[in-house]
């Protein structure tokens, strides 16, 4: 009974720090559960920058110029640079690699859906620059200021970052809208397919989002799914009038009285769908990954093998 | 981060006589054609690394390699005068024209041969950029006084791997030594001088390979020591053909894949 009291008086005080905005750090007091809601969506976040890899990574070795290819190249390794320090701030909440990579590769842990759509054209590096990158950066310049102190300043690098990524992702669609007719085609086919799915980016509804409300409160998150949601869109739609683009989505309509876009409903089904493992590059994206961790295994025990020796023969000499 | 879009003007070329000029110009184009295909193999490994700390190590000496490539491409058009640019250079030449050693075209293989390879090419670029730097062609001189650094860093890693991977597991020895075998042949063509680089260093643009060597050696010795390898034993027949524009089968798919888009899409700008 005592314990449950001091207990809830230390849920109280930790609250009352969220709500004044004071930052918690690696070794104060926080409740189990927002340990635990911390490290499964820094760990996501980082496996989906790790396996957002692969997408992406699919186009470097076809690139149509050099500056591309370096622009494109760069980028994909920012975003190996962004899962290391995720995988670091949640190491500080006590959960190891080694354990977030296992969950990750048995499918216990999740990574962003997007990631599970092919890339099947140039104009692809677009998009995903362009929407997704557009779209992360909706769901992660709030996260600088989320309460977890490690969490927020790994953000604050990772934005910055990602700010690049979508003018380069923008910078493609522009030059492929001012291109050739046979540039604008390819531009808009690939607007096409990734729309909706960069919708779904947000999550489901707030009346499905059985996180949000918690999460809310202890100001991990600072808007909710659809906020953020038609943000996207208000922003995403003159953006594709400027490109000369049609968002494939007869609904989106400026609506005067609400002084922002409707849209048509996601494909709900196709969210759940994709989330479950359904999508054409699930089984591959999570297959790439694991061959990569297998095939590489006996690197890391080399290296391992190496230093030991190295410091044997060290304390020998010392 | 520095971001390799950023790139210097294209270096002025300096007076030549006109048979120099083309002699300057294949060098350069070779050493282009030699930083973009491995750049290109190392840049294959993004994604698919072994480790996150290495995938991003790779991608970084691949952004090296090719940041490198265009200043050479760019001078290269320079040196030709005939209006080309750095993508006609890489991206409109059949596999014939290119001019890099067989060992860059040579396919990642596992890790062990990625580190032989980068290694085996790290000590000859290195030592060569040291000595390029020192060129009387204030261009090439130029490129080489900004590559050479990262170059070195280049060495640093594939010696470390090589170590690492040679005193490490009976396994990563193994693969190692495969490796060694598989990869030593294609070593000797690095420093043999073609006709147009030994008339450049008669005329002492190019630094004389010969006087590369003992360097080159010594430190492959020492890494090799650490590494507690022998120096390989076998003297497999030396491979080369690639600097002449005679490639292994493996070339040409790489430039397909290179290719594509500027040969699916002619004249297009990107």
């Amino acid at each position: 009974m005592e314990t449950l009291e001091k207990d809830l008086s230390r849920d109280d005080q930790f609250q009352a720090r969220i709500d004044a905005d004071v930052r918690i750090e690696p070794k104060d007091w926080m409740p189990d559960a927002y340990r635990k809601t911390l490290i499964r969506q820094i760990s996501q976040h980082a496996h989906s920058e790790i396996v957002g890899m692969l997408p992406e990574g699919n186009w470097i070795t076809r690139a149509p110029s050099l500056k591309r290819k370096a622009i494109l190249l760069a980028k994909v390794q920012d975003e190996a640079g962004h899962g290391l320090y995720l995988y670091s701030a949640a190491e500080t909440l006590g959960a190891s690699r080694d354990q977030m990579l296992a969950d990750l590769h048995s499918g216990k842990a999740k990574y962003s859906s997007i990631f599970n759509y092919p890339t099947l054209s140039w104009a692809d590096m677009g998009c995903v620059g362009w929407l997704v990158d557009g779209a992360a950066i909706l769901n992660q310049v709030p996260l600088c200021r989320t309460s977890y102190g490690p969490y927020a300043r790994a953000m604050v690098r990772v934005c910055k970052e990602e700010s690049f990524h979508q003018r380069q992702g923008f910078e493609i669609m522009q030059t492929l809208c001012a291109g050739a007719p046979v540039q604008k085609e390819m531009a808009q086919e690939a607007l096409n397919r990734w729309w909706w799915p960069t919708l779904m980016m947000f999550g489901p509804k707030d009346s499905e989002s059985p996180n949000t409300e918690q999460s809310m409160k202890w100001r991990i998150k600072r808007f909710t799914n659809d906020e953020l949601r038609q943000k996207f869109v208000d922003m995403m739609v003159p953006q594709a009038e400027f490109l000369g683009l049609t968002v494939p989505d007869e609904k989106a309509q400026w609506n005067e009285a609400r002084q922002a876009y409707d849209f048509g409903e996601v494909d709900w089904n196709e969210f759940w769908s994709v989330v479950k493992g359904n999508g054409l590059c699930n089984h591959d994206r999570l297959q790439a990954r694991v061959q990569a961790h297998e095939e590489g295994a006996w690197v890391l025990e080399a290296a391992l093998a190496h230093a030991a020796k190295r410091a044997a023969r060290e304390a020998v000499a010392a | 981060m520095d971001h390799p879009a950023d790139l210097q003007p294209a270096p002025a070329a300096i007076a030549h006589a006109p048979t120099v000029r083309q002699q300057l110009f294949e060098f350069v184009l070779q050493l282009a054609d030699t930083s973009l295909v491995l750049g290109h193999r190392l840049s294959e490994w993004c994604g698919h690394g072994p480790v996150l700390e290495q995938d991003l190590a790779m991608a970084n000496i691949a952004l090296d390699l090719l940041g490198e490539t265009r200043s050479l491409y760019q001078y290269a058009a320079v040196l030709e005068g005939q209006g080309r640019t750095e993508d006609d250079l890489a991206y409109l030449r059949p596999a014939t024209a290119y001019r890099n050693p067989l060992l860059v075209e040579q396919p990642n293989g596992d890790f062990a041969h990625t580190v032989v390879r980068q290694f085996l090419f790290d000590n000859y670029h290195y030592h060569l950029l040291l000595a390029l730097k020192d060129s009387p062609d204030a261009p090439l001189a130029g490129i080489a006084e900004k590559s050479v650094k990262e170059a070195a860093y280049h060495l640093k890693w594939s010696s470390e791997w090589l170590i690492r991977l040679g005193d490490g597991t009976a396994e990563s020895r193994q693969r190692l030594d495969k490796a060694l075998a598989t990869l030593w042949r294609y070593a000797a063509e690095l420093t043999t001088p073609t006709a147009t680089e030994a008339a450049l260093q008669d005329l002492g643009l190019v630094p004389d390979y010969g006087a590369l060597a003992p360097a080159m050696q010594a430190h492959a010795a020492h890494v090799l020591a650490e590494a507690t390898v022998p120096t390989p034993q076998f003297a497999p027949f030396a491979q080369r053909g690639g600097k002449g524009g005679q490639h292994s089968e493996h070339l040409g798919y790489l430039l397909a894949e290179l290719q594509y888009m500027q040969r699916a899409y002619p004249g297009l700008t990107w």
